[in-house]
């Protein structure tokens, strides 16, 4: 028989994460090979010349180019504040001074006396890469960044918007199917991470902006409260760049559907821990899903990665992933060989299962996901 | 091995979703369809190997047909046959890559950097950010955009001919530090296009030459007041069609199964619709639709044109079609009230869970409705696309240089249209054929008389390639197992004042004698049964603000041919408005659907 192949998500309990962290241009890595770094240090940096300005001096005090020397206050190289006087005329006695003030804080750059104009630099604008995850340095990529290694509990999403955020975890919702509403967020999950069950409600996670939760993990979203989130329809599931000032993650979908078991009790046993997210997501060939890492104080790693898509079989657990029954969970009762005209009249292969509820039900093998247990 | 001795041949067609396979066979000297098989295309963890999901769609056939075809330990196709296992040819198609996203970036935001929007967009492609000198990013901040958003192509513009090259090339400069990977990792180099100013070439090349795939195309902004797209745009297709959408993970280690080179679907549908056209003497206009991209084709005053609308389609893309075509459009095909909110969570999940079907029946009506939105968006940017004289320039002046207009006069005619032909999961597999039919219908709005069809099982892409290598097998299959005749569409133009006024009456005379007249009212479908095989005689008396092609009023005789469904009399007028009561709409709706029992239960 055909595996039945279903596209799976990584659920991992313990096992290696990987992270490359490099900077955008070439700088200085700032740690080496075997240290240990927490998700907020600094691994590598560099710095950006700052912004110019030009200032025509000679033109704002209404004279010659070569004579902006006679009215100079500041030097190449000199630090300026912003506002400090750059150059300055004598006036008559002492009287109807002219000057010209620094637009900005800096420095003097270069002073021209064939065209009359100061360049004026700003400072230099630091750029650094965090580790994001707590763990150590694998490996260096010089001038660029570092490969960090961390042992960890690893969930991956199904959909999510925001970048990279950490925290300490909480579980908020008392159970995979509790909805996590506006009245379960207190000023005490400020800084957290926080999981709800099966669905996060658009007040919820306005309460968790506004009371500075870093991020929110969750089995359901409304799209509905999606696109009225976002600003805009979600056309193509590209995501991550958002500057929500939050950063969510969704385990199973769209509507209001229990967290999986597995993700919950993962997400239940890491509570207090250090956990560090990101929601960018891209649904096309060569998939990025959004993910959950919780680093674990072990150094070995024991992997145990989710492979639940070799095949069903009978007695294997699935959960249904479209209408009817989206979201229950059920197992594997029958793999009916020759395909079967279902309700909507195609013919389809298709899978006899029986829900935890005890209901039968006939579907397409395409409407069902295989879960481990 | 030579091409008489073939008897076996294995085809593939990795879509963006499904993966499907072929078996054909030469049984009594003829080339036949002998079974085919699907499974989701695997692009995903945990498998990450398009190969994968082939040899999963092979083993369905190996199943069906009841003999073995891939090696005991599945990772291989035998080739060739022996002692009756395996093949003697293997060949594919590709579009697993899935759809078009692209970064813009020109000089100045509002002008060459609005141009560059609009030629990508003018392309079907996604525009994930346009980058500009005065976008107000540093450098970096631009650098790591680039690098997050892992563009499947970067169109470079900036700069009038002639003017200042130095801000073009510093965006080059910022697109070279960025060291943009594809999106599809190692082996493959990212497209970039380059269409500024053409003094900059020179420099562009040396900037970008050996870091990104760069090609170069005439400047789409050639000076402040004339904008010229089209070449932009069919270079992106061409490109797309290249770098982006037949690969896939795990490409390189398909190509080593397959005896020919992996062709992108587009090209090898293309192929065969260009085969119809010219076999038949036909105009026609074709469509494949898959998961995450829409392929419309036409030929008309023997012209061949194809277009890759790169984000329309019913799994990856469908939320795009939703978002593109709006929440009102998509319900207006749909007889019955929905809640928005579950809609839109269905819609979602479809897109974040893409090999999923619908199984309530009310599903199947929502999806259908999204094909025919993706249909009719594909259909006008082929439209668009699809002009006599490639590259005429637009002059424009300052004043409209925001309109986007298109540049040539496109060559599709629908009164001039003889055949139009679907392709893709929704309208193959569509449960009963007259939902095809009635898709086409709606999605295209043909007008006069418009022969349906519709490839049987979807395996268009498979024969295209397959013609390239054996063209024998290929026409075989093609001719036997291929094209299934729906019927003919009976559409004149004119709007519809009044739902129920008389709008033609008809004269069918079969071929066995029988004659059959009737009249058709306004805001209606009508079917009348012809069989697949038989044409008939018609003469057509259209009323007075009614045009079957010879003028308002004006009789029309022609020649009508049968086929699965019949002949549809559609004279819901063209165009066509819905009620704009809701009660209203979905009885009507409702009627149309009922006329062709498109739908148990209506």
């Amino acid at each position: 028989m055909a595996s039945a192949y279903t596209p799976g998500l990584k659920i991992v309990s313990k096992t290696l994460v990987e992270k490359d962290r490099k900077l955008p241009l070439l700088g200085e890595v700032r740690v080496k090979k075997g240290d240990k770094v927490k998700a907020e240090s600094v691994v590598a940096s560099t710095n950006l010349p700052g912004n110019v300005f030009m200032v025509n001096i000679a033109n704002l005090l209404s004279i010659e180019p070569h004579e902006i020397k006679d009215f100079l206050k500041k030097k190449e190289g000199d630090r300026v504040e912003k506002d400090d006087i750059i150059a300055e005329t004598t006036g008559f006695f002492g009287f109807f001074k002219s000057c010209v003030r620094s637009p900005i804080k800096g420095s003097i750059e270069n002073l021209s006396t064939a065209t009359g104009q100061a360049v004026l630099r700003e400072p230099p604008i630091p750029v650094e890469v965090h580790a994001y995850v707590d763990g150590e340095i694998d490996d260096i990529y010089p001038n660029e960044g570092v490969k960090i290694k961390t042992t960890a509990t690893y969930i991956q999403g199904i959909f999510g918007i925001g970048g990279e955020v950490t925290g300490l975890l909480e579980v908020v919702s008392s159970s995979p199917d509790a909805v996590l509403e506006k009245d379960d967020i207190k000023p005490v999950h400020a800084g957290k991470i926080i999981v709800g069950g099966s669905l996060v409600t658009a007040e919820a996670l306005q309460k968790a902006i506004d009371v500075g939760v870093r991020g929110v993990i969750v089995g359901g979203y409304d799209a509905h409260d999606l696109k009225e989130f976002l600003g805009y329809d979600l056309g193509v599931a590209i995501t991550g760049t958002e500057e929500k000032g939050i950063t969510l993650v969704v385990t199973e979908g769209f509507g209001k559907i229990q967290m999986a078991h597995k993700t919950y009790e993962l997400l239940k046993a890491a509570e207090g821990m250090k956990t560090s997210i990101n929601g960018a997501t891209q649904i096309r060939a060569g998939v990025i899903r959004p993910e959950v890492i919780i680093p674990l104080k072990v150094e070995a790693h024991d992997e145990q990665v989710h492979q639940g898509n070799n095949g069903m079989l009978v007695g294997t657990s699935v959960r249904i992933i479209r209408q009817p029954h989206f979201g229950e969970v059920a197992k594997v009762v029958n793999l009916p060989e020759k395909p079967v005209v279902i309700e909507s009249e195609a013919k389809v292969r298709v899978v006899d299962i029986e829900t935890t509820s005890g209901l039968k039900l006939t579907l397409p093998r395409a409407n069902v996901e295989i879960i481990e247990e | 091995m030579s091409k008489t001795e073939i008897t076996s041949i294995l085809a593939t067609d990795c879509g963006s979703t499904t993966t499907k396979a072929i078996l054909i066979e030469k049984r009594d000297n003829v080339f036949r369809l002998v079974v085919r098989g699907e499974a989701p295309t695997t692009v995903e963890a945990p498998v990450e190997d398009v190969t994968q999901g082939v040899l999963n769609a092979v083993s369905e056939v190996q199943e069906l047909a009841g003999r073995q075809i891939l090696t005991d330990d599945g990772k291989a196709i035998i080739k060739p046959i022996k002692d009756g296992k395996g093949v003697d040819l293997y060949v594919s198609t590709s579009s697993a890559g899935g759809g078009l996203q692209m970064m813009v970036s020109g000089v100045v935001k509002t002008m060459s950097g609005e141009s560059a929007t609009r030629a990508a967009l003018g392309a079907g492609a996604i525009v994930m950010d346009v980058l500009a000198t005065n976008d107000g990013r540093l450098p970096h901040q631009k650098i790591q955009r680039i690098r997050h958003l892992r563009p499947d192509m970067i169109l470079l513009s900036g700069g009038v001919d002639g003017g200042t090259k130095s801000h073009v090339i510093a965006l080059a400069e910022i697109i070279a530090a960025a060291s943009p990977k594809a999106r599809l990792g190692a082996g493959y180099e990212l497209p970039v296009l380059y269409a500024g100013n053409k003094d900059a070439q020179a420099e562009i090349k040396e900037t970008l030459g050996t870091k990104v795939a760069l090609d170069i195309t005439d400047n789409l902004r050639p000076s402040m007041e004339s904008e010229n797209l089209m070449p932009t745009r069919q270079k992106i297709q061409h490109l797309f069609l290249e770098h982006v959408m037949s690969h896939a993970p795990g490409y390189p280690h398909l190509m080593e199964l397959t005896d020919e080179d992996i062709m992108p679907t587009p090209g090898a549908v293309g192929d065969i619709m260009q085969l119809i056209s010219r076999k038949k003497g036909l105009t026609v206009v074709g469509a494949d639709i898959g998961g995450a991209t829409t392929d419309v084709f036409s030929v008309f005053q023997g012209i061949y044109n194809k277009s890759v609308s790169a984000n329309y389609g019913m799994s990856y893309s469908i939320s795009n079609v939703f978002a593109e075509a709006g929440l009102e459009n998509i319900m207006r095909w749909v007889p019955f009230e929905m809640d928005e909110r579950d809609l839109r969570n269905r819609v979602k999940n479809k897109m974040i869970r893409p090999t999923t079907i619908p199984y309530l029946l009310e599903e199947l009506m929502v999806e259908q409705a999204c094909a025919r939105e993706a249909l009719r968006l594909s259909f006008d940017q082929h439209r668009s696309l699809a002009v006599g004289l490639k590259g005429i320039q637009q002059e424009r002046t300052i004043g409209d240089v925001f309109e986007q207009t298109m540049t040539g006069e496109t060559l599709v005619n629908l009164k001039d249209l003889n055949m139009l032909i679907g392709s893709g999961g929704v309208l193959s597999h569509a449960p009963r054929r007259q939902q095809t039919a009635m898709m086409l219908i709606d999605s295209f709005l043909p007008e006069g008389l418009t022969q349906l069809t519709v490839d049987s099982i979807f395996m268009m892409p498979q024969l295209g390639v397959l013609a390239k290598v054996h063209e024998e097998a290929a026409l075989s299959v093609f001719e036997r197992d291929c094209l299934i005749y729906l019927g003919t569409c009976v559409a004149p133009t004119g709007i519809v004042k009044k739902t129920g006024e008389a709008v033609l009456d008809y004269v069918l005379t079969k071929q066995n004698g029988d004659v059959l007249k009737g009249t058709v009212n306004g805001g209606e479908l009508n079917v009348v049964k012809l069989a697949v095989g038989e044409t008939a005689k018609i003469v057509i008396h259209p009323k007075r603000h009614y045009d079957m092609g010879n003028g308002p009023g004006k009789d029309f005789e022609g020649e009508v041919s049968g086929g699965v469904v019949g002949l549809i009399f559609d004279t819901r007028g063209r165009p066509f408005k819905f009620p704009t009561d809701n009660a209203e709409r979905v009885k009507l709706v409702k009627s149309w659907y009922k006329a062709l029992d498109l739908y148990p239960g209506l």
